[in-house]
């Protein structure tokens, strides 16, 4: 009994499973079986103005479905799998429902095409070309299976055929009927030589096509058309019937009187049965013309056509005849039709009821018959299919096998035990069976145990964990989820069990796992910092506290109060260095303020070198002294501390008091470099004198004094020096100095 | 285009032709006009894949960067975010959606996850509310992009710190997924090696990976024989010697970032008589370095001291294509000769560049170098130039430093601190570079002593600031820096075993891998060597020294995809960098190739192109940096 409400379209999707749609908008999902799936609405504002009719289509995208309401608004859905709504925009001009109207898919895109009269709009408003003048209004419209054909009838009585997107016409057909067909439908196939629209009134069908001719058939009982991809199905109470356009090869063999190579070929093998000589006449005229492969084509073809057994073997034996004459014919598509057409008729068999054509099954793949038969439980028969194919293991046999534990996870009155026994005897050598997705619907059916029991044989440890949460066993999922590598997939699960648990036994778990300790760290670093102060304390880990201090301290106000608290935990950690350095850090700041304060030189947030820079630089000798003694800076780096900054002052004096002051530790060169450095040559001879002779060389250099430079490499016999200061003397204004050099060089090559 | 890509050994362009599939696919799936917004860290990886032209011929009219507030107007059906799986990105995704102007018509949201998508993430739109506004969520799988024809990147900068310094393994794992996604493209590697902790972890995920996917049997030939992973940190010394090579040189002087470098103009300027230098162009000058340049193909991975020659002799060679034409004297010739040109003047041009770089380098590094450069033809001339003072401090200072480095990696007073250090923090030289010496001298002593570490530490401190105790925390953390704990120093006997250092490294001619540090042989590389011949079973005791695992696995192949090996054919070997790898390393992984009597031929793989300077760029800590 239906208990739902007005269903006003059915249809079937592209996995076989019905759809009701109803006036109020929503559509019902049932399995082959009847059973309920699931369901989803067309959009609330349906609700008020129903919907007047509706339509299902396929694409390439899967199938989908469209709507009108009662105020004339399109509502469509490409792919009811992955629910997008589209509203379409509302028709100009239209006064009530329209008169008819199709889905199309074009440019990856469903469109409505709707009639109003005589006008047709898609997005643009535009009419077919050439419809005969009479017509006032579009009472019907088809469109083909491909969608790249439209039909439409007229309330004249025309049908007009053309493109899709009405750029062309193809004819125009006046079949006096005036009163409006219950349905049209596109009859033809791929390269199809006559493209036909069969229309259907009470009583009869009409087929029509580019000619003027029509035909037509008596009806009996109420029947619908289905189009399909190569004919029109129709079905009544007690028949289905197929109506197509005879293929190519079929008319080539079995038209009256033919002298098709398919044709004679098949009278050959006939004349060959019957053990007659006019076997070998019909062969040879086959071979004279050079067509016997040809033959031997059109024979496998039609044989691929025929929906009799009988006839096709008497096809594909004459095939295999003609093939006995011929060298180098491949081998491939006999064998592949003798193959296909052995899995078809066993679909076509009234118990299992899937009458295919060729055509539609090389359209539809293996993969998708299997898929049908799955949705229909015929297990056995495809494992048989996929066995007999040959298909991959992981496509064909276990793919099929896990549908059936899907199936068998449902039945209710067998223990969780037998049922986990018998799935993994019988899943056990299958590769790549995806033992979660069995699990997901043993959960779904309410059984968690048995549900558990099959992860265990789950290879993929990723696979498990969103199940496993699922059913809250998430220290399990977490143990999974590390065992997986991804890391995404741990934070998933800590960030649900941050949720779940409380904090202590929260941490706890972490604890115990140190990969998800690390990853939640990486994540409170940059989300939530006072949670990983916590984790610190927790895991006692003063050293990472102390650095936790450090960064607070540049962040917030209370910066030495912070620093105080990393100094304790360094201490804790028996980090000596740090601890003593952020205690001078904390005494170098409140110097920095102080001075701040008193001097109100900006200093904070300067390292200490820089601080006795910039009072050098400010004339604040004395306290860049006090800083120099307190701090303990090694002479060495304060004489270039200084030196360096009383040379960006300029303050020749103050140099030359301090080289005066004591030894330098840093020897002169230093002194004569920098002077130069700031382009006073005056200032820097007067250290070149207290360089240390090994430096001699490079100081005059420094200054420019090429014969100082000569005299203390001479004396100094050093090969390498006396190089340098050759590289640098000009052969033009230097020849005395050049060849003074090249003696002592000669000299000390001597020795 | 990538007509580079297929030069090598192992065809890369197939790699880099199913990401564009990929990348086609998604496109579509957004039907009508585009924007994209792009998380700026990603442009730069996804200039190897595809250019702006891809995208234009897929409906992107537009593309902005990912930033708070509202996406800029553009008249376009979508708006496609391409985003790492980053939670602060989600957020500014999230702000960026909630902010859309309503008046406008719709447009259509989408994120593109690369390389993953992220539960996380999308739990974190979820949260902000803004999950369902999205009409597609998908995932980019970009783990390895083909940089060059025999080199594989992964451009994640940070995956040296967290692995090592953050225990954060997401990017193994997606190391681990790019080789499941190269053995479906080039077939089951037979034999996977490692050394080290991350490349153990790296093939138990891909053995692991292999047995989830069991069933959908790989039927592809193996390409390659030999997978070889190892862990940056099993050779932490190589890195931050300055490499000596012309490719490894660029990149430390100026920064290779995603196959371009961004160069000081002047020296580019065209030099017309009579101008002058009027117009000196301010832009710096960007170059793309790959080996689709024929000359940079050659002279990459030379030493620098042998660059020069091959320069001049370049040089050579095309003045003299040029001087054909005065022998073309049919129709036919000058026809032949004009055919010619575009190919003739693209090298006139590449070597033009090649001069000016070489020059720059040579300005800076010009002690070490020593060129020949009289028989430079008037393309080069102005080589010979007398140097001005300046640059030769800088030179002298990039001498002083290379003697220092090389001092300490032959063992020369490693233990007691070291005065150029000290001149040098005194100086307030860059701190990366006193960074760079300090962990060179501790991976080369094993440690220094407490004392020698405290006043290196102390020392940076005063200077360069307290906030850099974070900094050195870092890197004694990955073991850059470390305290001496046993006074046995292994660094001489791994020294001495493997020949890391080679007295007479030939730079032109080179007949070891030395000549590309001149006279350092990489670790890394060495141990890649010794590998192929003759095994590391006759280094047991070496590899036990350096830090983690080493290891051999097999995988099985099914039957029938046995490689029969022709007499005299080479074995492949991947080599893969956990954590990074420098050009140097690549120069001499590439030399080992070219060894007639090598026998193995190598593609190299990484997480990054690094170089000592960038990579411990990437270990430090700058607290003020969060301030601003």
């Amino acid at each position: 009994m239906w208990k739902s409400g007005v269903v006003k379209q059915l249809g079937w999707t592209v996995c076989d499973d019905l759809l009701c749609i109803q006036e109020d908008g929503t559509v019902l999902i049932y399995d082959l079986f009847g059973n309920f799936k699931r369901h989803f609405s067309m959009g609330n504002e349906v609700g008020q103005s129903q919907v007047v009719e509706a339509k299902v289509f396929h694409s390439p995208y899967g199938t989908g479905v469209a709507i009108v309401t009662g105020a004339s608004r399109f509502t469509l859905a490409t792919n009811i799998d992955d629910l997008k709504l589209r509203r379409l925009p509302e028709v100009p001009g239209l006064q009530g429902a329209p008169t008819c109207w199709a889905v199309l898919t074009q440019d990856r895109q469903s469109k409505v095409l709707v009639a109003t009269g005589a006008d047709l709009f898609i997005l643009d408003y535009t009419s077919p070309p050439g419809l005969s003048p009479q017509a006032t209004s579009i009472v019907h419209m088809c469109v083909s299976f491909s969608y790249k054909y439209l039909a439409l009838f007229t309330d004249s009585g025309h049908l007009w055929m053309g493109t899709a997107n009405l750029k062309e016409k193809l004819s125009e057909v006046e079949t006096k009927v005036r009163n409006p067909p219950k349905q049209m439908a596109w009859c033809r196939r791929p390269k199809s030589q006559q493209p036909s629209v069969v229309i259907m009134w009470d009583g009869h069908i009409l087929v029509a096509g580019e000619c003027k001719n029509t035909i037509s058939y008596h009806l009996e009982g109420v029947s619908i058309l289905v189009p399909e991809l190569d004919g029109v199905r129709i079905i009544n109470g007690t028949h289905h019937e197929l109506l197509q356009e005879v293929p190519a090869s079929c008319e080539e063999i079995f038209k009256i009187a033919s002298m098709a190579p398919g044709a004679l070929l098949l009278e050959a093998h006939k004349e060959y049965e019957k053990e007659s000589q006019k076997a070998d006449e019909y062969l040879r005229e086959i071979k004279e013309q050079n067509l016997l492969g040809e033959a031997v084509k059109q024979c496998v073809e039609a044989a691929g056509h025929e929906l009799e057994a009988e006839t096709q073997k008497t096809l594909l034996r004459a095939a295999s005849f003609g093939k006995c004459f011929l060298s180098n014919f491949p081998p491939e598509p006999f064998v592949s039709m003798c193959r296909d057409l052995r899995v078809l008729n066993a679909v076509r068999d009234y118990t299992v009821g899937i009458p295919l054509t060729h055509t539609q099954f090389k359209q539809m793949t293996v993969q998708v018959l299997i898929d049908r038969l799955v949705y229909r439980k015929l297990y056995p028969l495809a494992i048989e299919i996929c066995r007999y194919l040959k298909t991959p293991e992981y496509q064909g046999v276990s793919r099929v096998l896990k549908h059936w534990a899907c199936c068998k996870v449902q039945q209710k009155e067998e223990a969780d035990e037998v049922i986990a026994r018998a799935i993994s005897l019988k899943l056990g050598e299958a590769a790549g069976i995806s033992y979660s997705e069995i699990a997901t619907k043993a959960y779904e059916c309410g059984r968690t145990e048995l549900a558990i029991k099959l992860l265990e044989f789950e290879p993929r440890s990723g696979e498990q964990v969103p199940l496993l949460l699922k059913m809250k066993r998430s220290q399990l999922a977490l143990s999974k989820a590390i065992e997986s590598g991804d890391t995404d997939l741990v934070y998933t699960v800590v960030t649900y069990l941050k949720n779940e648990m409380n904090r202590g036994d929260f941490f706890m778990t972490l604890r115990n796992q140190p990969v998800a300790l690390s990853l939640y760290r990486q994540f409170c670093k940059h989300q939530e910092q006072d949670t990983l102060k916590d984790l610190f304390n927790q895991d006692d880990d003063h050293q990472e506290l102390g650095n936790f201090y450090v960064k607070a301290s540049y962040k917030e106000k209370a910066q030495i109060g912070h620093l105080q608290s990393a100094v304790d935990e360094y201490n804790k950690a028996k980090n000596e260095f740090a601890a003593k350095a952020t205690e001078e850090e904390m005494r170098l700041l409140r110097f920095q303020k102080k001075l701040e304060e008193e001097k109100g030189e900006s200093l904070v947030g300067f390292s200490l070198h820089d601080t006795i820079r910039t009072l050098l630089a400010v004339g604040l000798h004395k306290h860049a002294e006090q800083l120099y003694k307190d701090f303990r800076v090694p002479d060495k780096r304060y004489w270039w501390l200084k030196l360096t900054a009383l040379a960006e002052k300029e303050d020749w004096e103050e140099i030359e008091k301090f080289a005066k002051s004591k030894k330098s530790p840093i020897g002169y060169l230093p002194f004569v470099e920098i002077c130069v450095k700031h382009h006073n040559k005056y200032e820097a001879k007067k250290y070149v004198s207290r360089v240390t002779p090994e430096q001699k060389v490079k100081a005059h250099l420094a200054v420019g004094d090429l014969e100082g430079a000569a005299d203390a490499a001479i004396e100094r016999r050093n090969d390498g020096e006396i190089s340098t200061v050759l590289s640098r003397c000009s052969p033009s204004t230097d020849r005395a100095l050049v060849e003074r050099l090249n003696r002592a060089k000669a000299t000390a090559a001597k020795k | 285009m990538a007509a580079h890509l297929s030069y090598g050994r192992v065809n890369l362009n197939i790699l880099r032709e199913a990401a564009r599939k990929e990348l086609r696919e998604f496109l579509d799936k957004c039907a009508g006009s585009k924007a994209i917004v792009w998380d700026e860290y990603l442009t730069g990886p996804f200039g190897l894949i595809a250019q702006y032209s891809l995208l234009k011929e897929h409906e992107v009219e537009k593309m902005f960067t990912l930033k708070g507030g509202r996406v800029p107007p553009a008249d376009v059906k979508n708006i496609i975010f391409f985003v790492r799986p980053r939670l602060e990105l989600m957020d500014i995704i999230a702000e960026n959606v909630m902010s859309e102007d309503k008046l406008q018509p719709p447009r259509e949201f989408h994120i593109l996850f690369v390389p993953r998508r992220s539960l996380l993430c999308e739990q974190r739109l979820k949260e902000q509310g803004v999950l369902n506004s999205f009409t597609n969520i998908d995932e980019y799988i970009l783990d390895l992009i083909p940089y060059d024809g025999d080199l594989l990147s992964m451009e994640s900068e940070s995956a040296f710190r967290e692995c090592y310094l953050e225990n954060d393994q997401t990017s193994l794992y997606h190391t681990a997924k790019g080789l499941m996604t190269l053995q479906a493209l080039y077939g089951t590697i037979p034999q996977i090696f490692g050394k080290g902790e991350c490349a153990r972890h790296v093939a138990n995920m891909m053995l692991r990976m292999k047995r989830e996917f069991a069933g959908s049997q790989n039927q592809i030939l193996p390409v390659f024989d030999t997978l070889l992973l190892l862990d940056r940190n099993v050779d932490l010394l190589t890195p931050l010697a300055t490499q000596l090579t012309y490719e490894g040189l660029i990149d430390e002087i100026y920064g290779i970032t995603n196959g371009y470098v961004k160069l000081p103009p002047e020296k580019f300027a065209q030099k017309k008589p009579g101008e002058g230098g009027k117009d000196l162009p301010t832009e710096p000058k960007k170059l793309q370095l790959n080996s689709a340049e024929e000359l940079y193909a050659e002279i990459r991975d030379k030493n620098f001291n042998a660059v020069g020659a091959a320069l001049s002799k370049k040089a050579k060679i095309i003045s003299a294509a040029f001087e054909e034409r005065h022998n073309a004297k049919t129709v036919g010739e000058i026809k032949q000769f004009v055919s010619q040109l575009p190919h003739m003047q693209a090298a006139r041009n590449s070597l033009a560049n090649h001069t000016s770089i070489a020059e720059l380098i040579k300005d800076i590094t010009s002690e070490f170098s020593s060129f020949s450069l009289l028989s430079l033809s008037h393309f080069l001339n102005y080589f010979c130039q007398v140097l001005p003072f300046s640059s030769r401090v800088t030179s002298e200072v990039f001498f002083d430093n290379l003697t220092v480095e090389q001092e300490f990696m032959t063992g020369v007073d490693t233990d007691k601190v070291n005065t150029y250090i000290e001149d040098c923090i005194s100086r307030k030289d860059p701190l990366i570079k006193i960074l760079r010496l300090v962990c060179m001298q501790s991976v080369c002593n094993n440690g220094l002593k407490q004392k020698v570490l405290d006043h290196y530490k102390r020392e940076i401190l005063q200077t360069y600031g307290y906030e850099h105790i974070l900094t050195l925390n870092n890197l004694e953390k990955v073991g850059l820096l470390k305290p001496q704990t046993t006074t046995r120093n292994n660094y001489p006997t791994i020294r001495k075993t493997l020949k890391l250092w080679m007295e007479d490294a030939n730079e032109q001619n080179p007949n070891d891998i030395s000549y590309v540090y001149s006279g350092y042989a990489p670790l890394s590389v060495r141990l890649t060597q010794l590998l192929a011949r003759p095994g590391w079973r006759s280094i047991e005791e070496v590899l036990k020294m350096l830090p983690g695992p080493h290891f051999e696995e097999r995988q099985q192949l099914p039957t029938g995809l046995h490689k029969k090996r022709q007499q005299g054919e080479n074995r492949t070997t991947l080599v893969f960098f956990l954590g990074g790898v420098t050009y140097a390393e690549i120069a001499a992984l590439r030399f080992l190739s070219q060894m007639e009597d090598g026998g193995t031929e190598y593609v190299i793989a990484t997480t990054k192109l690094i170089n000592g300077t960038s990579w411990i760029k990437s270990l430090m800590d700058r607290p003020e940096a969060q301030i601003s």
